[in-house]
């Protein structure tokens, strides 16, 4: 078996793979790559659309165009990269096992690892929805594979479950490939992805967005033939007699995400109830020296939150190797952060106390909708040490704070850190009369 | 009231934000355009566009010859007039490109006989 060794190892080469492993090698560190598909760029080489790069480089871009710019990046610093590589297991003492046809298996030793595996699709499987297993049932992305990268129609006349962002793009891309998009069917009383997409890919091409709704059968046996969609209750249970046959030659899914966690979890490191693995401030995981970003670790609104949120693993790895590696320091003593009232999960899932004078930025979701409301943060039950009102709060957009702690009085005795979402308080209105 | 009257022209929902104001395009009694709706300067810029003449920025592929892939994505270099979009794909779907091709590559000059190149939004390399 071939061995390697290296200071950083990155597993993955999309936007956060390649971000992670710039900043590493920037720090003087010997970097290794590691990717599975053919070539360096990830799922952004299949989103042609624009929109990406307004905060990192200022400018509007599509996928492809955000990707070469760091696969330029790349290969302008020499850091080298295996393509057709898949790892297959990562150790607790950093050994990374991987395949690929030219070496067979090979093994390489590194000092730290950064885990920027992105996501799968949830599928049909995920799902259960009743029915044969005839050809033409995919996911939007794979969908989107096909049609931007492969050259390939899924299909002609097209039902989309999901209102994501991909769901809708695949909707309005697919018209322009002169298929009939029938309906975008939506479980949701609200669309899942952004108003700017509902907007620009549906309503300019008067494609049907259908909340409340479901498919609840899939018909054909070879081929899709078409999908009985339903009318859901609050609890998205199927209301009898509203079903409504829907003539249809595909059904695409976007219906959500799943960090891709399984080296994660065979390591030995936890995961978090998001999917992600458990990490403190230094984006570290439960296991010393490995460390995640990107999608692997949550799933993200933009690539440049990604890019970003991977600059800081490759420095945090970098200083880990630097200083951390093989000197057996202590585990810092840590402070739980916990996701309260209206809040889904919050990123880190711990904070070190040593780092109480530094930024940390935290980063969460809301768990529904909703308009005036106050982001929080409590040291103790009734203790408010950061606040910040914000007009409009929805599941689909990442909020981050940045803060520091020590500023902020936080309590350095304290164990948890609540982060709450809340109505504002209300202003006293005097009596009109 | 002088709000019956007014002829609604056109609803937008602006998209510059999260908050979606929905804005109304109306002619009032004298026959002048107002809108109504917009809770901010951006947002009556963008409706005024839109009504005015909407634009997009296409993004789509085009057919590759002897490529590493069989597909280039491209995008305009601005966006183009909506009602031209149809025009640009379809001038886009006869079209086959040579590799290789770099990012930045104009493909199609004025297409759809607008101010705008099609250009490539990755390098392709020919097939190994």
């Amino acid at each position: 078996m071939k061995t390697y060794e290296t200071d950083v190892a990155v597993i993955g080469a999309g936007a956060a793979g390649m971000a992670s492993a710039i900043e590493a090698k920037l720090l003087e560190m010997e970097v290794l790559i590691l990717e599975r598909d053919r070539e360096l760029g990830g799922i952004t080489l299949q989103c042609i659309h624009n929109g990406f790069g307004l905060h990192e480089f200022k400018e509007e871009l599509t996928g492809p165009e955000y990707a070469q710019r760091f696969i330029n990046e790349v290969h302008r610093l020499n850091i080298p990269y295996k393509l057709n590589t898949m790892v297959i297991e990562i150790t607790r003492d950093k050994k990374i096992f991987a395949v690929n046809k030219k070496e067979g298996l090979i093994q390489t030793q590194a000092k730290a690892i950064i885990l920027a595996m992105s996501c799968r699709e949830r599928t049909r499987g995920a799902i259960n929805i009743p029915g044969f297993r005839p050809s033409g049932i995919y996911t939007a992305g794979q969908a989107q594979r096909f049609v931007n990268m492969e050259g390939w129609l899924p299909g002609k006349t097209i039902v989309i479950l999901g209102s994501g962002d991909i769901g809708m793009i695949m909707a309005r891309r697919l018209t322009w490939e002169g298929c009939k998009v029938q309906a975008v069917v939506e479980i949701l009383p609200y669309v899942s992805g952004l108003l700017r997409n509902q907007v620009q890919c549906l309503e300019d091409y008067d494609i049907p967005l259908i909340t409340n709704h479901t498919v609840t059968k899939i018909h054909g046996k070879d081929r899709v033939k078409g999908v009985t969609i339903s009318k859901v209750d609050r609890n998205f249970d199927r209301i009898i007699g509203s079903d409504q046959f829907m003539e249809c030659d595909t059904l695409l899914l976007s219906v959500g995400l799943i960090p891709e966690n399984e080296l994660t979890l065979n390591a030995g490191a936890e995961l978090s109830p998001n999917g992600g693995p458990i990490v403190d401030n230094n984006l570290e995981t439960g296991i010393e020296g490995v460390f995640a970003c990107g999608n692997v670790l949550q799933v993200h609104d933009l690539v440049d939150l990604v890019s970003a949120e991977a600059k800081r693993a490759g420095k945090y790895a970098a200083e880990y190797v630097k200083s951390r590696y093989q000197k057996d320091l202590k585990k810092p003593q840590r402070i739980e952060v916990v996701a309260g009232e209206n809040v889904n999960y919050v990123k880190p899932d711990y904070v070190n106390k040593s780092d109480l004078d530094k930024e940390i930025i935290f980063t969460f979701r809301v768990s529904h909708p909703d308009r005036r409301m106050q982001i929080q943060v409590k040291d103790h039950p009734n203790v408010v040490i950061y606040k910040r009102r914000k007009l409009y709060v929805i599941p689909s957009e990442m909020i981050e704070l940045k803060l520091n702690l020590a500023k902020k009085n936080i309590d350095p005795d304290c164990s948890r850190l609540e982060i709450e979402v809340i109505p504002q308080p209300e202003v006293l209105i005097e009596n009109e009369d | 009231m002088a709000e019956c009257k007014d002829e609604v022209l056109k609803e937008i929902r602006c998209i510059v934000c999260p908050t979606g104001c929905t804005i109304q395009v109306k002619r009032d009694e004298e026959g002048e355009i107002v809108y109504e709706g917009y809770t901010c300067k951006r947002g009556l810029d963008y409706a005024k566009q839109e009504f005015l003449a909407p634009k997009r920025i296409l993004t789509t592929t085009i057919r590759v010859k002897n490529g590493f892939l069989p597909l280039v994505p491209v995008r305009t270099d601005k966006a183009i007039s909506k009602e031209k979009l149809e025009d640009a794909l379809q001038e886009v779907a006869v079209k086959v490109i040579p590799a290789p091709i770099k990012m930045g590559q104009i493909l199609i000059e004025k297409i759809a006989g607008e101010e705008a190149n099609l250009i490539a939004s990755r390098d392709l390399p020919v097939a190994h």
